[in-house]
């Protein structure tokens, strides 16, 4: 639909809009038609909605096959090092046993100076760290003041804790606020720690095994930098949910420092067959041409109506 | 509001998935046959080197895949009675034949079955590459191609459409070259590689001629 032609805006009045204005003249383009009108929909009750879990259990009892969730099968951890915190995460997405992303993004922004990896079901980490980012910064709004990682923590058990288990998101949420850096891990069913080097997802063991032999207190950066990657990098090679390349994020006091890719660890095989089809190589069963009747108006514009409003 | 768990009883399974991918191709003079080289169950890698393919004689080639202890028990079967027939007959067992005892042998285990997917590949009586691909129970058929394992469905179509010609409507069948072949399972299972997280670490790669056997090693995704 072009409305490049109208000339005049439509006004929206609640609770109703007029349809047809007619004022208003549209030129007709080819195949499509005037939008005529709108009407304000009702918003659906908050939160999540329980309804379904009735219906889904009968179908069940039948047999029906349910579509599996995506599943991030992940490595993703995270530690507190001199200036700050180190968050790393590999970059693939399973459905079962095929990838169904090979390049997703696990470190998901929560304020400028907190950050959260997810593991688990890939739809509950993105929604859990889209609703909590956005409260949090509602509250920034109201207190004024820069957004604490303890509280991320608080609203994200919290709400996790609210639904039971059901949103399985697994979490690495770690920042720098005004008390410091802190590293703390969310379950899905609500439970928190408070470490100085955590690791979750399928590959974790992998992880915290490179950080149970490496890691040391107030380490440097580069030093840091390369642990957590080796702890991701153990988790890719060694376990068949990760793999792809290492995402690195870098919080210290000042700044924040997403780096995607940090590491490609693993790079697509070259082919060298060409697969590339000719044209007609599709067959072609049956041709349809059918021509349209184009009906055309032109609105030609009046001098009066160049004159400006007046309220 | 009534429970909603539904009733489900933890039991032992006598098999395992250990995954992997197989693929065979035969042409004009030549078979070739393919295997990834990883080894794993559920998301843990147990070794990145052990191939699926099994020597059974100069010029036949077993590949086998699924549940590694049943993989190891039918090789080990067919290459006894391969070694029991050319003890009685004086001559080695033809493709053909040991394609039938597969056959059978895989059928005598109807309600207990060996769960691994086997593919030969050899030349037949006159030399020509020769593919029988089978079920878990027996049920086994000569083709041109075939593709086994976790990545089969992935691999499968694109041999369809790049050695059987289908859903091309200009292109003419040509005879398969072996460079072209080797070249097409390189990529396949590069392909495969990529999407199916059972499937990598190395592709070995068994050429089957007149000749015997030569062998190719490639490098595949580790992750």
């Amino acid at each position: 639909l072009r409305l490049g032609h109208v000339r005049k805006i439509l006004q929206i009045t609640p609770p109703f809009c007029e349809a047809a204005d007619s004022t208003v003249k549209f030129e007709r383009v080819a195949g499509g038609t005037a939008m005529a009108g709108c009407a304000i929909t009702e918003l659906p009750p908050e939160g999540f909605s329980f309804e379904l879990c009735k219906r889904n259990e009968a179908l069940r009892k039948k047999g029906l096959n349910f579509p599996s969730a995506v599943k991030t099968g992940t490595t993703i951890a995270g530690i507190v090092f001199k200036d700050g915190i180190l968050l790393g995460a590999d970059t693939r997405a399973t459905a079962g046993p095929i990838v169904a992303d090979k390049n997703c993004a696990k470190i998901h922004y929560m304020a400028p100076n907190i950050y959260c990896c997810g593991a688990g079901t890939a739809a509950d980490t993105e929604f859990t760290t889209l609703i909590i980012s956005s409260r949090l910064e509602l509250h920034r709004l109201t207190t004024g003041r820069k957004s604490r990682v303890a509280t991320a923590c608080r609203m994200l058990k919290q709400y996790l804790y609210r639904y039971e288990g059901h949103i399985g998101a697994y979490l690495v949420l770690g920042g720098v606020d005004v008390t410091g850096p802190h590293l703390y891990t969310v379950h899905a069913h609500g439970s928190t720690d408070k470490l100085p080097y955590v690791a979750m997802g399928s590959g974790s063991l992998a992880a915290m095994a490179t950080f149970e032999d490496r890691f040391k207190p107030n380490m440097e950066l580069a030093e840091a930098k390369q642990l957590v990657r080796d702890a991701i990098a153990a988790g890719i090679f060694n376990d068949l949910g990760s793999g792809s390349n290492i995402d690195l994020c870098v919080i210290t006091a000042d700044k924040t420092d997403y780096v995607r890719p940090y590491d490609e660890a693993n790079i697509k095989g070259q082919r060298s067959g060409d697969y590339g089809y000719k044209r007609g190589t599709t067959a072609v069963l049956t041709t349809d041409v059918r021509r349209f009747e184009v009906a055309s108006e032109t609105t030609v514009a009046s001098q009066a109506s160049q004159e400006s409003m007046e309220t | 509001m009534q429970e909603y768990q539904p009733v489900s009883y933890q039991r032992w399974s006598p098999y395992s998935m250990n995954g992997g991918t197989i693929l065979a191709i035969a042409g004009e003079d030549f078979s070739v046959v393919a295997s990834d080289t990883r080894l794993s169950e559920s998301y843990q890698i147990f070794t990145r080197d052990l191939p699926k393919t099994y020597q059974l004689s100069d010029k036949i080639v077993l590949a086998s895949c699924g549940f590694h202890g049943d993989v190891l028990k039918v090789t080990s079967a067919v290459k006894e009675r391969m070694k029991m027939y050319e003890y009685e007959h004086h001559r080695k067992m033809s493709c053909e034949a040991v394609a039938q005892y597969m056959s059978t042998m895989l059928y005598y285990r109807r309600f207990f079955p060996y769960y691994a997917y086997n593919i030969i590949a050899g030349l037949d009586k006159e030399g020509k590459g020769a593919v029988y691909s089978f079920d878990v129970v027996g049920s086994y058929e000569r083709e041109t191609f075939r593709a086994g394992g976790t990545a089969a469905s992935m691999l499968q179509p694109l041999l369809d459409n790049q050695i059987g010609m289908k859903n091309q409507s200009n292109m003419e069948e040509m005879p398969l070259s072996k460079e072209k072949a080797i070249s097409l399972v390189q990529d396949v299972f590069t392909s495969a590689a990529e999407r199916d997280i059972y499937t990598g670490d190395g592709l070995k790669i068994s050429i089957i001629s007149a000749a015997g056997t030569e062998v190719k090693d490639i490098p595949l995704r580790r992750d």
